[in-house]
This record gives C-alpha cells, structure tokens and sequence, in this order.
C-alpha cells in the first residue's frame, strides 16, 4: 500500500526536477536572446547560395531532374532540411560534455541526485524550446516566400511520418553527439575528432546535397552504389530522410520500414551513450574541492 | 612600421613553437581542415558529373571554376591564418574584460587585437589552393597572359584586405553587443556568397543581390576579380573589375578602422 502510494510521489518529484532543469535552462538561454536571434537568421544565409548554384547548374544543364530531384524540388529539399537540422543538430553538446570532463564540472552530477544525461536532455529541450520561438517567424517566412517550390501537401499520413521522424532525429542526434562528448573520460581533447565527426555528419546526413545525388557513384562493390552504403549509415536520418518524406521520396512500406530503422538507431545510440557515461564514470577520478 | 613587423614576428614565432610543442595536435588540425576542403571539391566534382559548366554560357566550366574554388582557398587560408583566430578570442574577452589588458598595452589595440595569434595548420589550406591552381590552369582552354599573373597577386591581397575590413567590423560589433558569439557563424555565412562565381546571381532576386555584395558589402569582388583575371579571358572589363577590387579594398581597411575606434570609444569595461 504504502509502496503504491510512494510511486506516484516519486515520479512526481522526478517531474518536478525535470521541470526545474527546464525551466533554469530556459532563462540561462533567453539572457542572450539578442545574440540567438541573430544565430538564428544568419543560419538561412547559405541556402541563399545553394538556391542560386542550383539555378545556374539546371540552367546549364539539359536535364529535368537530376538524381530524381527538379530545381524546385532541390530548393524545397535545401529548405526542408534547415527544419531538420533545427531538430537534429545539437552545438555545443559533444564539446561541452568533454569540457566539463576536462575542468572536473561534471562530479557535481555525480554527487548530486541528478542524472546528468536526463539534465543535458532537458536542457537540450529548452534550447530547441527557445530556437523554436525565435525561428518560427523567420522560418514561416521564408516557406511561405518559396512556397512555390514545394510540391503540395501531402496526405495526413505523410505528415505524421515527417513529424515522427523529427522528434527521432532529435533524439538520435542528441544521442550521437552526447556519446561523442562522452569520449572526454579517455581523451583529453575531442575538438578534432568532434570536428572529424562533423564533417563526415555534414557529407552523409544529406545536408550538403540529396543522398540521392550519390546513386550513380560506384564503390566497387557489384550493385552497390555509394548512396547504398550512405542508406545504411545512421547519418541520413539526422537530414535527408524527414525531407525525403515530406518530398514524397520514401513512401509506403520502405518509410514504415525506414522510421523502425531510426527508431532502433535511436535505442542503439541512447544505450551507447548510458553504456559510455557508466564506463566513464568508473574510470574518471577528480582531486581537490 | 618595423616595429609592428617585428612585434607581429614574435607573435607569429610564438604561436608557431606553441604549435610545434602540440605536433600530434597540429596534425590532426591539418587533416580536418584538408578533410573540409576535401568535401568540397567532392561536391563540386559531383556536381560537374550533372553539368558541363556552373551557369550556362558563364564560362565557368570545370577546369575554370577549381581555378576559381582554388583562388578562395588561398585568399580564405591567408585570413584564417592570421586574422580569425585573434578575432575568434575577442567575444570572450570583451565578455570578461580581458579586453582591458589589450588597451593599456603601448600598441595599437587594433593591431594587438587582430594580430597576436597565427593559426599555422589553416595555412594548409592554402597550400592546396596552390596546387589545385597549378593543376586547374594548364587544363583551361585559355591561358591567362604576363599581365594576369602579375596582377593576381595583387588582388589577393586586395580580397584578403576586404575580408580583415569584415572581421574587424565584426570585432567592433563583439564590443558594442557585449557578446556575439555568432562572429564566427556570421563571417562564413557571409563570405560563403564569395564562394561561387557571381554569374549565379541572376534573376529578378540575384541580379539586386550580386549588386548588394558588389557595391554596398563588396563580397564578390573577393575571390571573383583575382580568379576572373586568371581564369576568365582579359578584356576591357577586367579592368574594371581590379579598379573596384583596389578602391574596395581601401574603402574596407579605412571604413572599419573608423568603426572600431568608435566601437573602443564606447567600449565599458566588464571587469571590477
């Protein structure tokens, strides 16, 4: 009886820590909101030119489509994956993790009744929380500037797989940066490998160009093209993929199976990443106050 | 002026042995930042497998437009070099008051700002620029005469003095907003419309464009006018194009001197 009773009371105390982390986070991020508002319109600066190479590639070109794509499809999927990075990118994170590692921040987490990844979550979530009402105007804008670029909008079940796979590439971002912070409890430094990790993220995530594009370059394998290869790679779900199915490139049965993929690429991250914290943990050792 | 050299020197020395104490590190640094060119000129070699040229009947073809992507290379080399990364340690400075050091020192602080740290692993870069230059050139269906050669690194220079003008304007921006951490974000989302040839801003939204950076933020005279002299025929026109190129060079090294001792003027001090 008394176990029943004392549940509830503990989830609730765990939603009221959530809930403090949230709101602490919240107002650390809105002291500069001049600087995040700046951030924020500056990110839609290199679209600009990638809408302008486009053109001048198309206008040279004798082709309708390239790789399955038109003009007005590549500029909508340029625009659609600004939506998903806005999900799926985490700055700061890996980095920040190490650095707290590095300056001994991080034991505090240790001694103190707070999960120190459910912390990083919750401030991760404000951080989208604030962007997101910094950037809906500028980013209903510019939609609504290039609507005529996009194809119309597609069926309620298309939406709800666009939108699933937004929350996912949050998640699974979220989890593949913070696994890469947590290499900060073996290495000193992770800079150059977060930068390492950037770049391949930036080539196969689909943020650069449509995966697509990739299908007719060989990798030496019989029948298998190098966007074969991107396909199977977590990347993609952090860009291309939630464009790709509002674009109507990934439908039926292949985004059902598609979504399952990233869902289970989101556990397998989210278990590397406890399974990194613990082992860090373990080995990581702090002296003095 | 000798001074200054030898002051800029000792820096340079300096921040050279503090690179050489961390060679593994230095490396690395190498590598990812030939891995981010290397991108690139992947992307633009895929693009060239969808075209025979960027923008039709520009003239920019492939050969030429990796003499124009090599040109950005070095230009963007010299400043991440010698210019961004003390710009880069700016924000905090001004954010803690370490600023207050720099202006009680007897130097120049523009010079004490912009110049005391030297990143030698972005030079890199434009080592590549070098090379892929040497191996885009000689492919051209034309080839550049005595004359371009001679002015092409004279407007390097010029586009390397339109982007310090930048960085500096950004550095006064860090003093008067107290924090702007987006400094780095703004000047490569800025100089990335400097990345392609400006022949791609057409149309009734790119042609006002191409006159914006031209004219008002003369962007695209940064690598457009030192890679069209070497890897576009010489005309009449390209004249033009090296006359705006040295009076906007000029135009950015005295515009943004008066805006950051402005900037300094207003500048309150964040320490106790």
């Amino acid at each position: 009886m008394s176990e029943s009773i004392a549940r509830p009371a503990a989830a609730f105390q765990g939603l009221r820590i959530w809930w403090t982390m949230l709101k602490i986070s919240l107002e650390e991020r809105l002291v500069y909101r001049g600087d995040f508002a700046l951030g924020t319109l500056m990110r839609f600066l290199p679209i600009v030119t990638q809408v302008f190479l486009w053109t001048a590639v198309f206008a040279a070109t004798s082709k309708s489509d390239i790789g399955g794509y038109s003009r007005n499809d590549i500029v909508a999927y340029y625009l659609l994956t600004m939506v998903t990075r806005a999900f799926s990118s985490m700055p700061g994170l890996s980095t920040g993790i190490a650095r707290s590692v590095r300056d001994g921040s991080v034991k505090k987490f240790l001694v103190q009744p707070v999960d120190y990844l459910s912390f990083l979550l919750a401030a991760r979530v404000a951080h989208k929380l604030v962007y997101y009402a910094v950037a809906v105007l500028p980013f209903a804008s510019v939609f609504f500037f290039c609507r005529s670029y996009f194809p119309p909008v597609p069926d309620a079940t298309t939406i709800a797989a666009f939108l699933t796979s937004l929350v996912l590439s949050f998640l699974l971002g979220f989890f593949m940066e913070a696994t890469l912070g947590m290499l900060g409890f073996w290495f000193m430094e992770v800079s150059s490998i977060v930068f390492g990790y950037m770049l391949v993220q930036y080539l196969l995530s689909g943020h650069m160009f449509p995966i697509d594009l990739l299908a007719g370059v060989p990798t030496g394998i019989a029948g298998v093209s190098l966007a074969d290869v991107v396909h199977w790679l977590p990347f993609e779900y952090t860009a291309y993929f939630s464009s790709a199915v509002w674009l109507g490139k990934v439908q039926g049965a292949q985004l059902v199976w598609a979504l399952a993929i990233e869902a289970t690429w989101v556990v397998v991250m989210a278990v590397a990443c406890r399974i990194a914290w613990r082992r860090g943990t373990r080995r990581y050792s702090a002296f003095g106050g | 002026m000798n001074r200054y050299f030898a002051i800029f020197l000792t820096f340079a020395r300096a921040c050279l042995v503090r690179d050489m104490t961390f060679r593994a590190n230095f490396i690395l640094e190498c590598v990812t930042s030939l891995g981010w060119m290397s991108m690139n000129l992947a992307f633009y070699l895929l693009v060239f497998t969808f075209t025979p040229e960027i923008g039709k009947g520009t003239g920019w073809s492939k050969e030429p437009f990796f003499a124009f992507v090599a040109t950005g290379m070095i230009i963007n080399a010299i400043v991440q070099a010698f210019f961004m990364p003390s710009a880069e340690e700016l924000t905090e400075m001004v954010r803690t008051g370490g600023l207050d050091a720099v202006l009680v020192q007897p130097l120049d602080a523009q010079f004490l700002l912009s110049m005391h740290r030297v990143d030698f692993s972005a030079l890199a870069n434009g080592l590549v620029g070098v090379g892929l230059l040497a191996w885009a050139v000689p492919r051209m269906d034309y080839a550049p005469p005595p004359v371009a050669w001679l002015l092409y690194p004279l407007l390097i220079i010029c586009g390397v003095a339109i982007l310090y003008g930048f960085v500096i304007m950004l550095a006064a921006a860090t003093i008067l907003m107290g924090r702007n951490q987006s400094l780095y974000d703004f000047w490569f989302y800025i100089t990335n419309f400097s990345r392609y040839p400006a022949e791609i801003y057409s149309g009734p939204w790119g042609s006002p464009l191409r006159m914006l950076c031209t004219f008002v933020i003369p962007i695209l005279l940064v690598v457009n006018v030192p890679a069209r002299v070497i890897a576009q025929p010489f005309t009449g026109q390209t004249w033009i194009g090296v006359a705006a190129a040295v009076i906007a060079a000029v135009a950015a090294l005295v515009v943004s001197r008066i805006v950051f001792q402005r900037a300094l003027a207003a500048y309150r001090s964040a320490s106790s």
